[in-house]
C-alpha cells in the first residue's frame, strides 16, 4: 500500500519534472514523417527513462535508507517549475566489462545537471544520482558537472553540488580519476568568482572529497553522509583501529571534530530547505555587490539589553551570540560551524537587509575545548575563556577570506585575552595558523566594522580586525580594555620585586582597563552607549557602501598555510 | 525612567489623587531596603513626593532597575539574601552613609522583623511600617488569636493555647469537630500543617507536626483548629495612623493560589455582599486598633461557601497585591504609609473609600507552569516589552531587556495589573495585557494566567483556594484548541509560511519576480497533519482548510515578536516565537505555545522517507534537570555504581534534588564538583 502510494506520488514528481524540462520545446506531438515520428519517440523514451535513473527498484531502496534521489531532491532545492536540466541524453562511453550492454546505459547517467532559481536568483545545480553505478563518477558524470561549472562562471552564478556517490566508476579507469581532476581544477579556478556550495547527501570517499574540500561550504546530512579519504576497512588493515564509518567520517566528525564541514542538517528535506535559507544570504558572483534584501527590523532600533549584558567581572562569562542576535536585522543570525572551535563564532546575518559575515570571540568556550571528545572535555583548563587558538584562527580565517571574496562586509566583536599558550599549541603551529587570521583580516578590502565589547590584549588585539589592519570603523564599548595583557600579569613584569603589587595592580586597572588608551590614540573611532550599537553600525554601513580599495598587483598572495 | 512606567491607572481613575503627592513635607530621603518591582514601586512614589531614594543591592544586582532609578545605590553584600538584603548590619551602615530619614522595608525580606524596626528606632531612623509591639504581636499565630478573639474578630473555632500532647489533641480535636488542622504555632508556608479527620490521624498529626516544627522552626508548639474545608482567601486592606485613626479600603480576592502562593488577585470580590464586607472590614479596623496599628496592614480571613469568615493572619506590611486596591479606591499605599509614618493623621474617612470599578492583578512568574503549577525557571530576558500600549494596565516590574532572572532571588517577573468599570471589562483587558506581553529567554506562566482567567468557573466567581487543583486535577496541559481555534491557529501558521516566503524573494534591484498567488501547503500540528490551500490578495490571505474558508489579515511584519492579525474579521494577537528553514513555526495562540510545522506539499509528501531519528541513550548520562549548584557529589570515576543510586545533589531554589542512576554501570566520568554552579542540561556524569 505504501508502497503503491510512493510510485503514485513518484509519478506527479516527475511528471512535473518532464513539464519543466520540455519548456521552450513543441510538446505536441506533429504531422511528421513515420521516421521522424520514431526519433521523437526514441526522444521520449531517453527522457522517461533519464527521469526514472536507476529504475524504481533502486529509487525504493533509495527512499529506504532514508535519502531522497537526485530528482526529489533538486526540485525540493529550487523554485517550482525553475529547474532547466542540461545534458539528459548523455551516456557514459565506456565498453569494458560488457558495460557496453544497453541495460548498463542509462541516460543522463548518474548525475543530474542544469540550473534554476532559488527564491528567483540563479544558480547552478549537480546533483549525484546514486540509483545509477551508486552514483559512481564516470568520464561522463564528470563532464556534465564540469560543463555546468564553466557556464556558471561565464554568466556569476554558484554552483551547488548535492554529492551523493561511491567514488570513481572503477569499469573507466584513468577517465574517471581524469574527470575528478577536470572538476578540482573548476573548483580551483572559480573559487573566488563565484560561491561553491557542497551538500553531503550520502558516501563521499577518496578522491572524491577534495571537490566539497575546495568548494566554500560544505554541509552534511546527519547520519546519512560521510566523508573520508578511505573507509574502515582500509583504516582496519592500515592502523588496525577500529572505527565506524560515521565515527570516522560521520557529520558529527567533521562538523566538531575535524572542521571539514561547516554544518549539519537532520535528513535531506531538512538539509535542502536549510541550504535555500543560506543561498540567500549570498552574493551571486564576485561581481555582486552584498544582496540587500527587503527588512522589517529598524535599523536605528535602541537593544537596551547590551548596556548590562557585559558582566561587571572582568573574568566572569557572557555569550557573544546574545549580542549577535540582539543587534542583527531580526534575531537571524546562519551561524557557520557552531560545533567547531566554539571560541569563535562566525556566520551570516544581515543589518538592515544586506548580508554582512559576523565575526565575534565567545567569552563563554574555553579555548581548544570543542575539539576533545566529551570524555575529556574535564581535562582542559577553563582558565582560558575565548582565547584565540590553532582551531578558532583557522575557522575564522576562512571565513573572512570568504566574506572579502565576495563583498560581504565584516562586523567584528572582539573579547580576547590573547593566543591560548601552551606545547600542544606551539607544537601545532600556533604561530603559523594565528598569522592566517591576521593574514585574512589585513588583505580583506570589504567594509570592516569592529565593536571591542570587554578585552583586546596584545597580539590578538591586533589580529581582530583592529584599526592598524585597515579597520573602517572601530569602536569600543565602555566596558572595553585594550591592553598588552591582563593587570596582574603586567604588573609582575612592570613592578617586578616590588612590594606593592596590589596598589600597582589597582593603578594599573586605573590607566589600562578601560577604553581611553585607544581612544586618545584614535585606534577607536568612538566609545558607544552598546544599546546604540546596532543603530552605529547600519549607518556606517549606509556609508561604506560605496568604498573602494584594493591591494596591489600580485600573481597571487601567499597566504601562510 | 519614562513616566508611562508609573501607576497610570491610578493617575487616570482619578486625577485628584495627584494633587496630595507635593501638598506636605515628609521625609527628604528614604532608603528602600528591598529590591526588584517593590523597591521600583515605592521609588515611584517617593519621586512623585519629591523625596530622594537610597536603593541598596547586592553585587549581582548592581545594575538591575531599582539600582538605576534610585538617587543613590550602595552595595550591601553578595547574591545571597542572607549577606546582602537581610544584612542588617550592612543596611544600618547604608542608612549612616547616605543620610537616610526612614526607610521602607516593602515585603518579605525585613519588613516583619522587630529587631530591624528596634534597631531602626535605636538610631532615630522611621521605619516606614507599624511600630514593633504589632508586627511582634501579629507575627505569632497564637498571640495574634488572642488578641483578635479579645477585639471580638471570627477567628476559627479552635484551641487558643499550646497543646501539651496527642491526648490533650484528640480531645481538643473532639470539643471542636472534625475536620480540624494542627499546625505550628511559628510556622508558615505549610511547614508543620496537618489535617485530621479523626482521633488515629489527630494523634499521628500531633506528632509529625511537632517534629516538623522543631526542626523547621526549633520551636514545637502546636495549635489545633477548625479545619475550613474548600474556603476563599479574602483580605481587607486597612490604614491606620499614630492618631488612633483606622480605616478598612475593602477586600482583596486572592483564592487562586498554587502551593499558598498567589497567582490571581482581584478586587472587588465577586463574593461578598454589602452587608460581610462591611462586618468584615469593621472587624478588621477594630484588630488594627487593638494593637495601636499604624501604617498599611492586611488581614486576611478564611471565608467559606456561606460567607462566614475567620480571622487567619494579619500581615503587617504592604502586601504584594495592594496595586488593586490602589485601583479601586484611588489611594496611593506607599504615599500613605510615607504620610503615616511621619506622623500626619489620615486624610479620608471610611464614608469617603469608594469602590471604583474592578482591577484584576496577574502576578507573572519565570516558572514552568506545566509542571506542578509552576516550578521556578532562569534566564536572561533576551526581549522583553511590557503591553504598556495599552489603556488601564499597569505593570509593577522591576527587571527590563537584558535582566537576569537569577536563582538567588525570588521569579516574579512583574505584576500585571488591569482596570475596567466592570470585572468583565477588567478580565477582557486582562486578555488583551497577557496576549501583547513580550517574554523571551526565560519560561514564563503566561500560558496558566491566560486560561485562568477564561475559565467558565473563574468568570463565574465559582473559586475557593483548590481552584487549580480541582480544575486541573491531572496538572496544567495549557490551551485546548476548539475545532475553530486550530483552525485560526493553522491559518495564521500557513499565512505567516507565505508571508516570509514571499519576502525571500525580494531583493534589492530586482526587478524580475512576478510573485505567486497561491500555495498548497501541508501543516502539521499537535501530530495532526492538514492540507491547506492559500491565495493572496495583497496583504489578505484566504487559507481554505477542510471545506472551510479564513481571511487572514495583517502588516505582516515579520521582525517584531507581535503577531496581531484579523482572521475573519476577529482580532487577535498572537506571538511568534520562532520561525527556521525547516518550516517550524512556534506560535503562542490564547497565552499557550503551539508548535506547528508547514511544509509545501512536494516537501510533505517526501517527508515520508525521513528516517526516524532515534533519541539519544540518556540512561549513560546524567544531565542537570535545572539550573543550581551541586551540593555535593557522591561518586567518582571508576566507581560502580547501582540503578538508583545516588550520584550527586543539586540544589536549586532552596530545594535539594538528589540525582540518581539510572542504570547499574561503571562511572566513566564527573563532570561536577561540589560548590559549582550548573545550568539546565549540563553534563554531570557519564556513566560506561
Amino acid at each position: 500500500m505504501a508502497a503503491l502510494a510512493a510510485v503514485r506520488r513518484c509519478r506527479v514528481l516527475l511528471h512535473g519534472a518532464v513539464k519543466s524540462s520540455f519548456r521552450g520545446s513543441p510538446s505536441q506531438p506533429r504531422s511528421y514523417s513515420a521516421g521522424r515520428l520514431s526519433v521523437q519517440e526514441r526522444i521520449e523514451r531517453k527522457r522517461q527513462a533519464a527521469l526514472v535513473g536507476g529504475g524504481q527498484k533502486r529509487i525504493d531502496a533509495q527512499h529506504g535508507r532514508g535519502k531522497l534521489t537526485a530528482r526529489e531532491r533538486v526540485a525540493l532545492l529550487l523554485d517550482p517549475d525553475s529547474f532547466v536540466e542540461y545534458d539528459a541524453f548523455v551516456e557514459h562511453r565506456c565498453s569494458d566489462f560488457g558495460m557496453e550492454a544497453d541495460h548498463n546505459k542509462f541516460p543522463g547517467d548518474s548525475v543530474v545537471t542544469g540550473q534554476g532559481r532559488i527564491n528567483g536568483r540563479l544558480v547552478y545545480v549537480f546533483s549525484q544520482d546514486f540509483t545509477v553505478f551508486g552514483g559512481s563518477l564516470s568520464g561522463a558524470h564528470a563532464q556534465k558537472i564540469c560543463k555546468i561549472m564553466d557556464q556558471a562562471m561565464l554568466v556569476g552564478a554558484p554552483v551547488i553540488g548535492l554529492n551523493d556517490s561511491g567514488g570513481a566508476r572503477i569499469q573507466e579507469g584513468v577517465e574517471s580519476l581524469a574527470g575528478y581532476a577536470d572538476i578540482f581544477l573548476r573548483n580551483v579556478m572559480a573559487s573566488g568568482v563565484v560561491p561553491q556550495i557542497s551538500l553531503i547527501m550520502g558516501p563521499c570517499a577518496g578522491g572524491a572529497v577534495y571537490s566539497p574540500a575546495l568548494t566554500d561550504f560544505t554541509f552534511m546530512v546527519k547520519d546519512t553522509s560521510y566523508l573520508f579519504i578511505t573507509g574502515p576497512d582500509v583504516v582496519k588493515s592500515v592502523t588496525n583501529e577500529d572505527v565506524t564509518q560515521e565515527e570516522l567520517g560521520g557529520a558529527k566528525t567533521h562538523t566538531a571534530v575535524s572542521g571539514v564541514a561547516h554544518k549539519a542538517f537532520e535528513n535531506d528535506i531538512d538539509a535542502l530547505l536549510n541550504l535555500r535559507e543560506f543561498f540567500n544570504f549570498l552574493p551571486l558572483s564576485n561581481k555582486d555587490p552584498s544582496p540587500v534584501t527587503e527588512c522589517h527590523d529598524p535599523s536605528d532600533r535602541l537593544v537596551p539589553g547590551l548596556d548590562t549584558l557585559v558582566p561587571l567581572e572582568s573574568t566572569k562569562a557572557y555569550d557573544m551570540l546574545d549580542v549577535i542576535h540582539s543587534i542583527v536585522d531580526e534575531r537571524d543570525f546562519f551561524e557557520i560551524m557552531p560545533n567547531y572551535a566554539k571560541n569563535i563564532v562566525v556566520g551570516f546575518a544581515r543589518m538592515n537587509g544586506r548580508t554582512v559575515g559576523i565575526v565575534g570571540n565567545q567569552p563563554k568556550v574555553a579555548s581548544g575545548e570543542s575539539k576533545a571528545p566529551i570524555r575529556y572535555q574535564h581535562l582542559i583548563s577553563k582558565l582560558y575563556y575565548c582565547c584565540l587558538d590553532i582551531n578558532s584562527s583557522v575557522k575564522g580565517a576562512r571565513f573572512v577570506r570568504f566574506c572579502d571574496a565576495f563583498n560581504v562586509p565584516i562586523i567584528t566583536f572582539v573579547d580576547v585575552p590573547g593566543f591560548l599558550p601552551g606545547t600542544a599549541q606551539e607544537y601545532g603551529g600556533i604561530i603559523r595558523h594565528g598569522a592566517k587570521l591576521l593574514y585574512a583580516f589585513a588583505e580583506a578590502t570589504v567594509p570592516k566594522i569592529t565593536i571591542i565589547t570587554r578585552k583586546a590584549y596584545g597580539g590578538a588585539y591586533d589580529v581582530m580586525s583592529s584599526k592598524h589592519l585597515r579597520g573602517d570603523v572601530n569602536y569600543a564599548w565602555p566596558s572595553a580594555e585594550v591592553a598588552v595583557m591582563g593587570a596582574k600579569g603586567a604588573v609582575q613584569i612592570i613592578f617586578r620585586g616590588k612590594n606593592n603589587q596590589a596598589d600597582a595592580e589597582a593603578e594599573y586597572v586605573e590607566k589600562f582597563a578601560n577604553p581611553f588608551p585607544a581612544a586618545v590614540r584614535g585606534f577607536v573611532d568612538d566609545i558607544v552607549v552598546p544599546s546604540t550599537t546596532r543603530r552605529r553600525i547600519c549607518r556606517d554601513l549606509e556609508v561604506l557602501a560605496t568604498k573602494k580599495q584594493t591591494n596591489p598587483w600580485k600573481k597571487h598572495a601567499n597566504v601562510p598555510l | 525612567r519614562s513616566p508611562s512606567r508609573s501607576c497610570h491607572v491610578v493617575t487616570t481613575v482619578f486625577p485628584s489623587a495627584l494633587f496630595s503627592f507635593l501638598s506636605v513635607q515628609t521625609f527628604d530621603k528614604i532608603l528602600i531596603a528591598n529590591r526588584g518591582e517593590i523597591a521600583c514601586r515605592v521609588m515611584k512614589t517617593c519621586k512623585k513626593m519629591g523625596i530622594k531614594t537610597v536603593a541598596v543591592h547586592s553585587d549581582v544586582d548592581a545594575n538591575a532597575v531599582h539600582v538605576k532609578m534610585a538617587d543613590e545605590a550602595v552595595c550591601v553584600g553578595p547574591a545571597p539574601t542572607s549577606k546582602s538584603y537581610l544584612n542588617m548590619d550592612a543596611i544600618m551602615n547604608a542608612i549612616r552613609q547616605t543620610g537616610a530619614q526612614a526607610v521602607h522595608p516593602g515585603y518579605g525580606f525585613l519588613s516583619e522583623n522587630k529587631e530591624f524596626a528596634k534597631r531602626l528606632a535605636a538610631e532615630g531612623v522611621s521605619f516606614i511600617g507599624p511600630d514593633t509591639h504589632a508586627i511582634q504581636a501579629m507575627g505569632d499565630k497564637i498571640e495574634s488569636k488572642l488578641i483578635a478573639k479579645a477585639a471580638k474578630v471570627n477567628t476559627i473555632p479552635g484551641f487558643d493555647g499550646v497543646v501539651k500532647d496527642a491526648d490533650e489533641a484528640v480531645r481538643i480535636a473532639n470539643e471542636i469537630g472534625y475536620p480540624v488542622m494542627i499546625k505550628a504555632s511559628a510556622g508558615g508556608g505549610g511547614k508543620g500543617m496537618r489535617i485530621a479527620w479523626n482521633d488515629e490521624e489527630t494523634r499521628e498529626g500531633f506528632r509529625f507536626s511537632s517534629q516538623e516544627a522543631a526542626s523547621s522552626f526549633g520551636d514545637d508548639r502546636l495549635l489545633i483548629e477548625k479545619f475550613i474545608d474548600n474556603p476563599r482567601h479574602i483580605e481587607i486592606q486597612v490604614l491606620a495612623d499614630k492618631h488612633g485613626n483606622a480605616l478598612w479600603l475593602n477586600e482583596r480576592e486572592c483564592s487562586i493560589q498554587r502551593r499558598n502562593q498567589k497567582v490571581v488577585e482581584e478586587a472587588p470580590s465577586t463574593f461578598l455582599d454589602p452587608e460581610t464586607r462591611r462586618a468584615m472590614g469593621e472587624q478588621a479596623v477594630s484588630l488594627a486598633k487593638a494593637v495601636n496599628y499604624s501604617s498599611a496592614g492586611t488581614v486576611e480571613f478564611l471565608v467559606d461557601s456561606r460567607k462566614n469568615f475567620y480571622f487567619l493572619e494579619m500581615n503587617t506590611r504592604l502586601q504584594v497585591e495592594h496595586p488593586i486596591t490602589e485601583c479601586i479606591t484611588g489611594l496611593d499605599l506607599v504615599q500613605q504609609m510615607i504620610r503615616i509614618a511621619k506622623g500626619f493623621p489620615l486624610q479620608h474617612t471610611q464614608a469617603e473609600i469608594p469602590i471604583n470599578g474592578w482591577a484584576i492583578e496577574s502576578r507573572v512568574y519565570a516558572e514552568d507552569p506545566y509542571k506542578s503549577f509552576g516550578l521556578p525557571s532562569i534566564g536572561r530576558l533576551s526581549q522583553y516589552q511590557e503591553p504598556l500600549n495599552l489603556h488601564n494596565v499597569r505593570v509593577d516590574s522591576g527587571i527590563e531587556e537584558g535582566s537576569d532572572i537569577s536563582i538567588y532571588y525570588d521569579p516574579m517577573i512583574s505584576k500585571l495589573v488591569t482596570y475596567g468599570a466592570t470585572r468583565a471589562e477588567a478580565l477582557k483587558k486582562m486578555e488583551d495585557a497577557l496576549d501583547n506581553y513580550v517574554i523571551r529567554g526565560v519560561t514564563h506562566n503566561i500560558p496558566l494566567l491566560r486560561e485562568i482567567i477564561v475559565h467558565p468557573r473563574f468568570i463565574s466567581g465559582d473559586i475557593s483556594t483548590k481552584f487549580l487543583p480541582e480544575v486541573y486535577p491531572e496538572g496544567f496541559k495549557g490551551h485546548q484548541l476548539t475545532a475553530t481555534g486550530r483552525k485560526e491557529l493553522l491559518a495564521t501558521a500557513a499565512s505567516l509560511f507565505v508571508a516570509a516566503q514571499l519576502r525571500a524573494q525580494k531583493f534589492l534591484g530586482d526587478l524580475r519576480l512576478q510573485e505567486r498567488r497561491s500555495w498548497e501547503l501541508c501543516v502539521e500540528l499537535e501530530k495532526g497533519v492538514h492540507m491547506l490551500g492559500v491565495s493572496r490578495s495583497g496583504a489578505t490571505y484566504t487559507v481554505e482548510i477542510d471545506g472551510d474558508k479564513l481571511e487572514v489579515s495583517s502588516d505582516w511584519n515579520l521582525a517584531s515578536p507581535l503577531l496581531t492579525v484579523t482572521l475573519n474579521g476577529i482580532h487577535r494577537t498572537l506571538q511568534c516565537l520562532s520561525r527556521n528553514a525547516a518550516g517550524e513555526i512556534s506560535l503562542q495562540y490564547l497565552g499557550t505555545t503551539f508548535k506547528l510545522r508547514v511544509l509545501s506539499k512536494l516537501a510533505a509528501a517526501l517527508s515520508v522517507h525521513m528516517p526516524e531519528k532515534v533519541p539519544e541513550d540518556t540512561s549513560s548520562i546524567l544531565r542537570s534537570p535545572m539550573p543550581g549548584t551541586v551540593v555535593a557529589v557522591s561518586v567518582k570515576a571508576g566507581d560502580t555504581v547501582a540503578e538508583g543510586q545516588e550520584i550527586c545533589v543539586i540544589e536549586a531554589m532552596k530545594m535539594q534534588n538528589s540525582m540518581t542512576a539510572a542504570k547499574t554501570a561503571k562511572v566513566r566520568s564527573v563532570h561536577c564538583k561540589p560548590g559549582e554552579t550548573v545550568g539546565e542540561g549540563d553534563l554531570l556524569v557519564e556513566l560506561e
